[in-house]
């Protein structure tokens, strides 16, 4: 490999590092901070895309339709916490994977009913969609690099809602000890109605961005399900800088796993998470 | 007077004869049916594809009157999920409890292995109308198992040969890790260096990941003078508007068995034109049956039909030419339609093939170039290609 395509490469594992942090930034909060095992996360990056699909169908423009389709997704979400997951939070995990498991069925035929079975696609926005030549065979489509700059943007964002403001410190102490935080005065329930929605709103918003590149089609949900709970568990459960550096490690694993050694390839990923987890069983930034 | 007489006798035989060979017609039509098994995807991702199928099967008996071979269809479904691990408990429930006489599936083809296990040892009947599984008619092969489809080394052959052809002399591969990807890969190799090119690379990634862009990128460092690859669904979507959004389409030809843009084109947008691929159907083929055909889908379905209908349409004629072997008996001769559904030769929308030794359609396979949103047929890649079923005994 010469030092330009390593070079390459390094980009490459970087941008995909933060594409898996956007689609793994919604079940931070939800698995994460909430502590509910959210199997339908994928589910809900599977309906942003889709959304993406109709929306832009209808609006002609994806800019338009991600700030349609984020409010939509956060109504959505907090419809889905009232109705379902509310009930959940006393009750142990099984359960709450068997709900989120239904739901998973539940997208699929409804997904199924509603657009069909065929494989989509959703134009790249055509102020992005040019490419920067970066060799003389090979170009970078703007487009993955502003994706990497919202990822950027929404980390830093994410971690000073957490860190520094005060619903970010009310999240905190609710997701230590709810009834204390509720006998101070706050309202526990409007709290984690808004976060789960949140989460729900990050997920659909990772779809829609991530739908131009990745096309939309059946089962696409289930792709990003397995490696979004491999990030959030190696980077400390709770962490969104963990999160952060955890994507961007399987980035790192992957894009190289794929290059230097195809035949370990699907591996890659999981021999990384297994090495952290046995050099620190917590994940990366969980702190005591 | 003599010649007068000569000619009555002559019209009482011919009288008889007619009134013999209509009756036992009259008489199966009451008592015999045929049972078939459509095991077949109707949900997940290969939905529309079984239902492709379904419809081209139930079209060709519509076409036949609502009869094969004078015999009414009894059909037994059962949608086999494209889960290889329910696909033998799926099989037996069709060859044992409904006691069917021909098996029709799949799609997938970890399903079609286990399907086809279980019709040799139940000796049933099967047509698979669209797993490539080279397997299936290679070292699996068995007299009872037909396909009205491909192999997935027949358009990887034939367009391994149109490349070296076009004067490449380099060539990098590209595919899932999986057994079609590697079927279809070996085929262009085979194809592509027995024309005088070099497979300078295979690339792989695991299935079904779709990040492209570490790979793109070792393509574009080793700068081939084509790229073959195999994907289907939304990988081929995507990947096809990589390789573009990566610049690497004006550079280096991308070639790919037909499966890249068929039922993707939609989604791919303008990434997808011009690109050329092999398979066995096209669109824009100048034959009256597949204009009849076509016609004759969309006034049924209200909708386009495709090379998986093609399919299935053929696996309906390819169970008649077997049942016409055994018109007016009761019980169905396997070996009889055996004998018979091997000799055929099948009148396709495709044009006309027969099968080979091993069962597999001996069939042109065409290359075709997108324009618009259609796959135009530009030439064929190889006339009447069969696959050369290594370790099939029946060879």
């Amino acid at each position: 490999m010469d030092l330009v395509t390593f070079l390459i490469q390094i980009l490459n594992a970087l941008q995909y590092g933060l594409l898996l942090f956007l689609v793994a930034s919604g079940l931070t909060l939800v698995f994460g901070i909430m502590g509910i095992i959210n199997l339908a996360h994928g589910s809900f990056y599977m309906v942003g895309a889709y959304m993406a699909f109709v929306l832009t169908g209808m609006t002609g423009n994806l800019m338009l339709t991600i700030a349609l389709g984020i409010p939509l997704a956060f109504a959505f979400g907090a419809l889905l916490e009232w109705l379902l997951f509310a009930h959940l939070y006393k009750r142990d995990h099984l359960e709450q994977v068997l709900l989120t498991y239904g739901l998973i069925l539940i997208f699929e035929e409804l997904r199924s009913l509603a657009v069909g079975d065929d494989v989509h696609g959703v134009a790249v926005p055509a102020l992005f969609s040019a490419s920067i030549p970066l060799s003389d065979t090979l170009s970078y489509p703007v487009y993955r690099i502003v994706i990497s700059v919202v990822c950027l943007l929404l980390a830093g964002g994410l971690w000073w809602l957490m860190k520094r403001t005060r619903l970010g410190m009310m999240i905190r102490a609710g997701s230590h000890d709810r009834d204390m935080v509720q006998s101070l005065g706050i309202d526990i329930n409007l709290l984690y109605r808004t976060v789960f929605a949140l989460g729900v709103a990050l997920a659909a918003l990772a779809g829609m961005l991530a739908a131009p590149i990745s096309s939309v089609y059946p089962g696409m949900g289930g792709s990003v399900l397995i490696i979004s709970f491999v990030i959030v568990v190696i980077g400390g459960i709770g962490s969104v800088w963990g999160a952060l550096v955890a994507a961007l490690l399987i980035g790192f694993a992957d894009t190289f796993g794929k290059v230097l050694l195809p035949e370990f390839a699907g591996l890659a990923v999981y021999l990384v998470m297994a090495a952290v987890l046995l050099w620190r069983p917590e994940g990366i930034f969980k702190k005591g | 007077m003599m010649q007068d007489q000569q000619r009555r006798n002559v019209m009482r035989v011919a009288v008889g004869l007619a009134l013999a060979a209509l009756a036992p017609i009259g008489a199966v039509q009451a008592a015999e049916k045929v049972k078939v098994g459509l095991m077949l995807p109707y949900t997940g991702t290969y939905a529309s594809l079984g239902n492709a199928i379904t419809n081209g099967f139930k079209q060709y008996v519509a076409e036949q009157g609502g009869t094969l071979a004078g015999r009414e269809v009894e059909y037994f479904v059962v949608d086999d999920e494209s889960d290889p691990a329910k696909a033998t408990e799926n099989a037996n429930k069709l060859t044992k409890r409904d006691q069917v006489d021909v098996l029709v599936g799949t799609v997938h083809s970890g399903v079609a292995l286990a399907m086809a296990k279980v019709a040799r040892d139940t000796k049933t009947l099967m047509i698979i109308p669209n797993a490539g599984a080279d397997e299936l008619t290679g070292p699996l092969c068995s007299p009872n198992v037909f396909r009205s489809s491909f192999s997935n080394w027949q358009p990887g052959y034939a367009m391994g040969k149109v490349a070296a052809e076009r004067g490449h002399k380099t060539a990098v591969t590209l595919t899932w890790k999986y057994a079609a990807g590697d079927e279809a890969t070996s085929g262009f190799a085979k194809g592509f260096e027995s024309g005088g090119g070099k497979v300078v690379k295979q690339l792989t990634l695991p299935f079904p990941n779709v990040e492209f862009q570490a790979l793109l990128t070792e393509i574009a460092s080793l700068k081939p003078d084509a790229v073959y690859v195999f994907f289907a669904g939304g990988g081929a979507v995507k990947f096809v508007k990589d390789y573009e959004a990566a610049g690497l389409k004006n550079s280096i030809p991308l070639y790919s068995s037909g499966f890249l843009t068929d039922g993707t084109l939609e989604a791919m947008g303008t990434s997808g034109e011009g690109l050329v691929t092999a398979l066995h159907y096209a669109d824009g083929l100048d034959n009256a049956k597949d204009k009849a055909f076509r016609s004759g889908y969309v006034t049924a379905y209200k909708a386009q039909p495709d090379v998986y209908a093609v399919q299935g349409y053929d696996a309906a004629q390819l169970l008649k030419a077997g049942l016409d072997a055994v018109k007016g008996s009761d019980k169905l001769d396997k070996d009889a339609m055996i004998k018979a559904m091997g000799a055929a030769t099948i009148d396709s929308p495709r044009g006309s093939f027969t099968l080979s030794p091993a069962h597999n359609p001996v069939q042109d396979i065409y290359l075709r170039k997108v324009e618009g949103k259609e796959n135009k047929v530009i030439g064929i890649a190889a006339k009447k290609l069969a696959d050369p079923a290594r370790g099939c005994k029946m060879m």
